[in-house]
């Protein structure tokens, strides 16, 4: 197959937009996902009574639907009873309903690996609760939770490709745009194959080095 | 009004409509959920042999078909093929090989952690009671990876069910799709329609997934 490259050089630009759209939607649906995934942790951590059960509804809800029907939900659903948001900020809201419960699966299972004894001489050297989390558990838990809190990312970033449901100008709505404007289908698919790869194998990369760097903080091992 | 919008769904054959496009998306995944199973634990015992270049080829699959979002692939096999081959493969098709082709890698990833999570001594003291391969492999090794492998994989199940969603992207007529119709079709007389519409669609894919989640939980924890 003969590659039009002057077509490719034409609609770069396109694609650098559209990339550049993906990559700030999932860098704020990432940031606000792993706020969520803190706060829902730690109410699970140490089992706060109502907030609780309100927590693992809501997990139990992000995990079991799907981005797309959410987003829809949000873009359509939503302003009918008087919520309006742009397509952008129901993406980011999206991302960040979804991603929050999967972070905060993460994070607490980092929670529950510090161990008791750890607590209990915090608690000896007179150390209140709070400072006790922000000093000595949440520290370690991160340590033990960022394998899984990496793989989230990963999985958060590729699922922003259903943004272009929601009429976002992401890679796949460009993409799709040029196919169907001229039938240059394997210049569009590769262009898009390669802008993914850019975002994505540099994340992945950076993860597994996290990931090597860390398996030697652990404490006591 | 702001009630009128919920009639919609119970208006002629609307909510069994929103099913039958549901089970679109559900029979894509089931076929593939059962395809990419043998297949899987036959790319798992694959990845596993010692052979560097059987590792290499099935390390730069599994990385490529899980480094690539689902659309892509989705892409990929609709527009692509069809433009590249000359094949006219319908949406359905394409999206039932995608999936296979995903279910496969990461079914074929399970298998494989499981297998090299059975300690080496296992596989001695079959050796010195002097099972062949295939006695080792039937009595000793799948009886233990069954376990960890079958929650594991209902959970594939679920996130099969999720991603199936992103076919209405290639232009499938399944539960979106059909709620749009709905909402469409009555935009003058119920406004809030979509909210209902919807709203419905979100609990709909929560129904079908979470007893299956529920199950996988469950026996997770009987099983550890």
């Amino acid at each position: 197959m003969g590659l039009d490259f002057g077509f490719m050089q034409k609609y770069l630009p396109w694609y650098i937009d559209a990339a550049i759209l993906t990559v700030r939607v999932s860098f704020f649906g990432i940031l606000f996902s792993l706020v969520v995934g803190v706060i829902c942790s730690v109410i699970r951590y140490y089992k706060i009574p109502v907030l609780q059960r309100i927590v693992s509804v809501y997990i139990e809800i992000s995990r079991n639907t799907p981005l797309l029907v959410q987003l829809f939900f949000l873009y359509f659903g939503l302003p009918k009873i008087g919520i309006v948001w742009s397509a952008e900020i129901c993406a980011v809201v999206g991302l960040a309903f979804l991603g929050g419960s999967y972070m905060s699966e993460s994070i607490r299972s980092g929670l529950e690996s510090v161990e008791k004894s750890q607590i209990e001489s915090a608690a000896s050297l007179g150390m209140s609760k709070a400072l006790t989390m922000k000093e000595v558990i949440f520290p370690q838990a991160l340590a033990s939770s960022v394998p899984g809190i990496c793989a989230n990312v990963i999985f958060l970033i590729k699922e922003t490709s259903v943004v272009s449901g929601i009429a976002l100008a992401d890679l796949m709505y460009v993409t799709k745009d040029l196919i169907g404007l001229y039938y240059e289908t394997d210049e569009a698919l590769i262009m898009l194959v390669a802008f993914y790869l850019v975002i994505l194998l540099p994340v992945s990369v950076l993860a597994s080095l996290i990931e090597r760097r860390l398996r030697y903080a652990g404490f006591g091992n | 009004m702001q009630d009128s919008g919920i009639k919609v769904l119970f208006m002629g054959k609307n909510f069994l409509r929103l099913l039958e496009g549901l089970w679109v998306t559900l029979r894509i995944s089931l076929i593939a959920v059962i395809i990419s199973i043998p297949l899987g634990i036959l790319f798992g015992m694959f990845m596993t042999l010692k052979n560097p270049i059987s590792r290499a080829v099935s390390r730069v699959y599994l990385e490529f078909i899980r480094i690539m979002p689902q659309l892509v692939l989705l892409f990929i096999a609709y527009f692509g093929v069809t433009r590249t081959f000359g094949l006219n493969l319908s949406a359905e098709v394409s999206a039932v090989i995608v999936f296979v082709l995903w279910g496969t890698a990461e079914m074929g990833d399970l298998v494989r952690g499981a297998l090299i999570s059975i300690p080496k001594h296992q596989y001695d003291s079959a050796a010195a009671l002097g099972m062949n391969r295939i006695q080792t492999f039937w009595y000793v090794v799948i009886p233990q990876t069954m376990r960890r492998l079958i929650p594991l994989t209902i959970n594939l199940t679920t996130r099969m069910i999720k991603t199936t969603s992103l076919v209405v992207l290639i232009g499938m007529t399944e539960v979106l799709k059909v709620g749009k119709q709905i909402i469409d079709a009555n935009r003058f007389e119920y406004p809030t329609a979509a909210l209902w519409i919807y709203g419905v669609i979100f609990l709909l894919y929560f129904l079908a997934c979470w007893p299956i989640s529920m199950l996988a939980k469950k026996l997770e924890k009987r099983w550890r």
